[in-house]
């Protein structure tokens, strides 16, 4: 009997141990709940070929969920080790927070361009406290067969746009997939992602945050004016479709283009569309076009890990170049922000990765800083931008009602 | 000689009085509280008075909204209280009536609803009302009514009688249960006296039945309050925390979601949260109040 409680024990002892030994294990937190079974099955297996016994665990958050649910964990002190970062405030306000550690200087973060750092950095550019890790480019897919079919050419300019869009229309087809029910899509994809041929790109952009522009000059109204023109050309009742309806829209063939982001091009492969891209039309031939190249996700360190050192040569590895490659082909839109030289094999992709050749790059217009006040920007140009293009609010008045919200809060630096 | 203390009465309560005290008296109290704390930017809270209601409730950037979310509120209520009840009573009244066949099966169907979960409501009628793939295009087509057809749910004028209209049709199963119990609950005698008298039966349903089941209408009225200025789940699974088009669904609960956790790149605050939780309880505390007050009170002379 005696023998028996002392193996008890033993084994007890035994698996506490080895409970110890696992504690080792990498948490990641995310709200790319879509990538569960990429990080799974491909990611971790080859990070842990390179570097046997680390555990990881990949742990994503329903994305309108994952910003309350880190920031309560990272309170309690039950975050995971490795921590996805928004891009810009709200990675931002963790840092302020001390829950994210400094990563400048750290093994890896020389492989990135000063500009893929922007997203995830103090105003005075001094701390990094994120690896970039993916952006998103924004444009718009279009229908192969149903642009063949009616001898259409992919618009380049405004014109050209309305006349596909015109001409579909008369075939009876929806010209355009796009709903304002979900209201990002308005703001997201159609503002920011059309504007920068308006404003300029990074110019504009950065005019707004030196004061030295405003919302209702010329070039930020030219977008809202574009956009007002829209109705015609979207689904019938679009106030009321979702982007899963958009989504599906497009897939079947019923809509000839539509407005998206990278991040679509796994999906609609999955449909078996035939689908080309565009960048966002420009206003006339010949122009300098500019597209939205979205930094959207980084991967920082959580302040109280335990794992530290782990977690280092995880983020060591996602700075490589077989990251980077994995990530940009495994992860079908979603393109590395590294340095590395990497053969993109999609073709829609590697057409929306070329853009950046021709095209400057400029991110989404409110992103940096504009955010920061009340009313908040964001929420705000999702709401304005869904009205304009439901041709509740004239453009002069989107543009009066956000630049009154910014002028309230916002003293541009001297 | 003094009495001994109960031990057996502290003994006896003290289970339900502490679940009561842990899970909602203390968070209760908690809130209240908070909402007199603000939150600096490096996460710590301190105290500051009435600071956030005056945010709320005179700073033009929370205000409006907080305004129009509370009156989107009261026609939230409006018409639950005009459809839904009156379709409640109506029902029960029907079904109540001797003879009606098949009245479980009616009783059953009518109640189910209310049983489904609110994602599943929220996401059949967005697929019946789609602009793209909804059958009630298709049904008014047949009916030669498809001039009719609106996207319900993207209109700013239509969006939220919309979504009352989701609710009205899961709810109205529970006012009609509870008309309905009290309904058969008054004695046959009372009917059968009037029936000899020589009443109508409109005239025993408006003179005799109404007045003996007015306190569960006062019951259905303040449930029916409670739980509209509290409601939330369905316009969040419908239109999301931002409640569009426009903010024109936006009622207290989705108002109060945002400002507690925040949503895209605004930030939340538990503290302001705590404030918008606060007013919520006291417009339903005055509510409750004024039915405690002035309308149990009366009805009471009523009830035998």
């Amino acid at each position: 009997m005696k023998n028996i409680r002392l193996t008890q024990g033993a084994l007890i002892a035994a698996m506490l141990a080895a409970g110890a030994a696992q504690a080792g294990t990498l948490t990641i937190e995310s709200w790319r709940v879509d990538d569960k079974g990429l990080w799974e099955d491909v990611l971790i297996p080859a990070f842990q070929k390179k570097n046997p016994g680390i555990q990881v665990k990949f742990s994503p958050t329903a994305p309108t969920e994952y910003d309350s649910a880190l920031q309560a964990r990272l309170n309690g002190g039950t975050a995971g080790d490795l921590i996805t970062c928004r891009p810009f405030d709200k990675s931002l306000d963790l840092y302020k927070k001390g829950n994210l550690e400094k990563l400048d200087g750290k093994p890896g973060m020389q492989n990135f361009p000063a500009s893929a750092k922007v997203a995830w950095q103090t105003d005075d550019g001094k701390d990094t406290f994120c690896m970039p890790m993916a952006s998103v480019i924004h444009g718009f897919f279009y229908n192969k067969k149903v642009f063949k079919d009616l001898n259409l050419q992919p618009p380049k300019t405004i014109d050209d746009l309305h006349k596909v869009s015109d001409a579909v229309l008369k075939a009876g087809k929806t010209p355009l997939a796009l709903g304002t029910a979900d209201q990002w899509e308005s703001s997201q994809i159609v503002f920011t992602g059309i504007g920068p041929n308006f404003w300029k790109g990074e110019e504009g952009r950065k005019a707004l945050i030196a004061g030295k522009a405003k919302f209702t000059d010329p070039q930020y109204v030219a977008a809202w004016e574009e956009m007002s023109k829209w109705g015609p050309y979207l689904a019938k009742g679009y106030s009321a479709q979702t982007y899963g309806d958009t989504q599906n829209l497009f897939a079947s063939g019923r809509a000839a283009m539509v407005a998206a982001g990278s991040w679509d091009i796994g999906y609609y492969n999955q449909q078996g569309v035939d689908f080309g891209a565009f960048p966002p039309p420009v206003a006339k031939a010949g122009d300098k076009c500019f597209i939205s190249d979205h930094t959207d996700l980084g991967l920082g360190v959580n302040n109280k890990s335990k794992n530290k050192a782990d977690a280092q040569k995880f983020l060591e590895w996602v700075a490589s170049q077989e990251f980077a490659d994995l990530y940009t082909n495994k992860v079908t839109g979603f393109f590395s922000l590294s340095n590395h030289l990497i053969a993109v094999k999609d073709p829609v992709a590697k057409q929306m990765i070329d853009w950046r050749k021709t095209c400057g790059s400029t991110i989404r217009l409110n992103a940096q800083i504009l955010n920061r006040g009340e009313p908040n920007m964001e929420t705000e140009l999702w709401t304005v931008n869904s009205a304009v293009l439901n041709g509740k609010l004239t453009p002069k008045a989107a543009a009066e009602r956000i630049q009154n919200g910014f002028a309230k809060w916002y003293k541009p630096a001297k | 000689m003094k009495k001994p203390l109960p031990w057996h009465i502290v003994v006896f309560l003290a289970p339900a009085l502490l679940i009561y005290a842990v899970f909602s008296a203390w968070p209760l109290i908690d809130t209240l509280r908070l909402g007199f704390y603000t939150t600096s930017e490096t996460g710590s809270q301190h105290f500051a008075w009435l600071a956030n209601y005056q945010m709320l409730l005179f700073d033009s950037d929370w205000s409006e909204s907080f305004w129009n979310a509370m009156g989107n509120n009261v026609r939230f209520f409006l018409v639950h209280m005009l459809i839904q009840n009156p379709l409640g009573l109506l029902l029960a009244a029907l079904l109540s009536m001797r003879g009606v066949r098949g009245a479980k099966v009616y009783q059953t169907v009518l109640f189910l609803p209310t049983l489904l979960s609110v994602v599943i409501i929220g996401f059949i009628w967005q697929l019946i009302l789609s602009p793209l793939w909804g059958v009630s295009e298709t049904i008014l087509t047949a009916i030669g009514l498809a001039d009719w057809f609106q996207p319900w749910l993207g209109q700013e004028e239509t969006a939220l009688y919309t979504l009352s209209m989701m609710s009205v049709w899961q709810f109205v199963g529970i006012p009609m249960m509870l008309i309905y119990a009290a309904l058969i609950a008054i004695p046959d005698e009372i009917i059968e006296a009037a029936v000899v008298e020589g009443a109508s039966a409109w005239r025993i349903f408006w003179t005799i039945r109404v007045p003996l089941i007015l306190p569960t209408l006062g019951l259905v009225t303040i449930l029916t309050f409670v739980g509209n200025f509290n409601a939330f789940d369905l316009i969040y699974s419908v239109k999301g925390a931002m409640a569009g088009p426009s903010y024109s669904t936006d009622i207290l609960g989705t108002y109060f979601y945002r400002a507690f956790f925040g949503y895209q790149s605004q930030l939340g605050s538990a503290t302001l949260g705590a404030a918008v939780a606060t007013l919520m309880f006291l417009v339903i505390l005055a509510g409750v109040g004024v039915y405690f007050f002035f309308v149990q009170r009366k009805l009471q002379r009523f009830s035998f």
